[in-house]
């Protein structure tokens, strides 16, 4: 049961964080691919915050979300105008760049040894409770003018732009909700595993959460949500393979690149409208290209 | 000071060799294919392998284990471009399907790496020994002295089939204007097939050369971020620039190394490609690039 209750608590700490990257890969159509930067300065900084100033769990948690959030401006600032390719390459940077500064400021972040004896708070009350918040947020937010405006970036930046929308303003936006989430789940996990260490938010962690927006579908909140329950539950069913987990990733992607980039539910939302249509009668999917201009 | 400067400058440009081996393939998949070949770094690790077993293994001589580094990441690439990213060019994907898919391919290989060879470093066999060579003052290693003339004799190699050869001209008509290219009775899906294996290949010299120089592991496939750095410093889609941004690179990391801090190497790498995204995205050698709607 034990066991069970803490998968649960891992799954509810991925869908935020999984959230966060399909807010902007799926709806903003920036290809994040550093994203384990903001998990990494949320985490520390709210760990940090609970042993040395022993504030309450939720005001740490707030402040690593509000770190990751502030630090999303400087770094989103001069990266956010480049382009396709370009902006995938300065994220990877970022993200080489913060995970080396934590290894090397021993003093602070005790190095590459690691941040030890972190109260181990995160509940899965706590956990769920923010999962679902983050869920009602980023569906509201889609629903919003503001989102809409970064959804009309991810179809075509330039029709955009000649409708009068600034696309670095929103994409800045989209990033800084989006590193709020990371944050916010990269403090969870520290007070849920009780121990911090660089390479928990190294590349492939980073990948992983690319892997999940990419299976769950890019362009749906459902999608990303299921796929974050499935990636999580999946290694602890198939624990014999569990070091071949990545290499069936691997192919995976290629496969659903090739055969169904959508994922699972590209796109759209598993809602109980869908469902009964999905009942009725087969339609045909919505084939929508991304990014189509880059 | 002055003969430690002249080694660290020397040492920097044999790193920069291999940097230039990996950049100058990533470069020229990018300027035909339209993408980052986020797989590329992989490549120098199936090179490195093929090699350390060709020499451990078969106990073959180093002309054997340099050919089937070439040869192994040579066909690893263009099965790659079979599998992966044929189906997305024919169906004419954008070009953020191909970098999902890159990434993709090099998840599988790194971890199918660590998976059947274990995450252990082995060493290679000394080939050179560790002789020296003395200049005056300056010590300069027999390694990295043929690491470096290698290298930049490779890519002069690939730079003279580029702009001297009826297949270099079809592959620089491609990468102008691939619809174009076609319709001028270039078949596409051989140029791709020709520079998946050019860059291959040179991915596999990389891989062993930098095994060479430092260990072989599952890991290796990391240099990419420095190719992409260096592809990027001298301008996407330019060999020469790649070249050059490599050798700069690989200097400047060195004597960050040697005279600043060897643990802030690599956040010097990063914070430079940066600035250069910031300040001169085209590179030093680059052409500027339209948008096109």
């Amino acid at each position: 049961m034990q066991y069970i209750l803490g998968i649960l608590t891992v799954v509810g700490i991925n869908i935020v964080a999984v959230l966060g990257v399909s807010l902007l890969i799926g709806f903003t159509g920036v290809f994040t691919f550093g994203h384990a930067a903001y998990m990494a300065i949320g985490a520390y900084t709210s760990a940090l915050l609970t042993l040395k100033t022993g504030l309450p769990f939720l005001v740490c948690l707030a402040g690593g979300a509000a770190a990751a959030m502030l630090l999303a401006i400087p770094i989103g600032y001069p990266t956010l105008r480049l382009s396709g390719d370009y902006f995938v390459v300065a994220s990877l940077g970022v993200a080489e760049i913060v995970v080396l500064l934590i290894e090397n400021m021993h003093g602070i972040t005790g190095g590459a040894r690691g941040l030890v004896g972190i109260p181990p708070k995160s509940s899965i009350w706590i956990v769920w409770l923010i999962a679902v918040a983050s869920v009602v947020l980023v569906r509201n937010f889609i629903d919003s003018r503001l989102g809409r405006n970064c959804v009309a970036l991810r179809e075509n930046e330039l029709a955009a732009q000649t409708i009068a929308i600034n696309p670095f303003r929103y994409k800045m936006i989209a990033l800084i909700i989006s590193a709020g989430l990371g944050g916010l789940a990269g403090g969870l996990l520290a007070h849920y595993t009780g121990v911090l260490h660089p390479s928990m938010f190294a590349f492939v962690k980073s990948e992983e959460l690319v892997i999940s927006v990419i299976f769950g579908g890019i362009g749906s909140v459902t999608g990303s949500v299921l796929s974050a329950i499935i990636l999580t539950f999946l290694p602890e069913a198939l624990r014999a393979l569990s070091e071949w987990r990545l290499v069936i990733y691997g192919v995976l992607v290629v496969i659903i690149i090739i055969a169904r980039p959508q994922g699972l539910f590209g796109y759209r939302e598993l809602t109980r409208e869908y469902l009964r249509r999905l009942f009725r009668r087969p339609q045909a999917p919505a084939n929508m290209p991304i990014g189509g201009n880059n | 000071m002055f003969a430690q400067l002249i080694q660290q400058i020397i040492n920097g440009l044999s790193v920069g060799g291999i940097y230039g081996l990996a950049s100058v393939g990533y470069s020229l998949i990018y300027s035909v294919m339209g993408f980052s070949n986020f797989a590329h770094g992989e490549l120098t690790m199936v090179g490195a392998f093929a090699a350390f077993f060709t020499m451990v293994a078969l106990k073959l001589p180093f002309p054997v284990s340099l050919l089937t580094a070439m040869v192994s990441s040579g066909i690893f690439a263009v099965v790659m471009e079979k599998l992966a990213y044929r189906p997305l060019r024919l169906k004419g994907a954008p070009s953020m399907y191909f970098f999902i898919a890159a990434m993709g391919v090099s998840v599988f290989l790194q971890n199918i790496a660590l998976v059947t060879l274990g995450g252990g470093f082995r060493s290679f066999p000394q080939v050179f020994g560790i002789k020296t060579i003395k200049i005056g003052p300056v010590a300069v290693g027999l390694v990295d002295l043929i690491v470096f003339v290698i290298s930049v004799g490779a890519v002069q190699v690939a730079q003279l089939i580029l702009l001297r050869t009826r297949v270099g001209k079809a592959i620089r008509a491609a990468a102008y204007d691939g619809t174009t290219a076609s319709l001028m009775g270039i078949n596409v899906d051989r140029i791709c097939f020709i520079v998946f294996l050019m860059a291959g290949s040179l991915a596999g010299l990389a891989g062993l050369f930098r095994g060479m120089k430092y260990t072989v592991h599952a890991n290796m496939g990391n240099i990419i971020l420095k190719a992409f750095i260096c592809a990027i410093f001298g301008g996407l889609g330019s060999v020469p620039g790649a070249l050059a941004g490599s050798l700069l690179l690989g200097v400047i990391e060195s004597l960050v190394a040697g005279f600043i801090s060897s643990s802030y190497r690599d956040v010097f790498a990063f914070l430079l490609l940066i600035a250069i995204l910031l300040f001169r995205p085209r590179g030093l050698m680059g052409q500027a690039a339209e948008e096109k709607a």
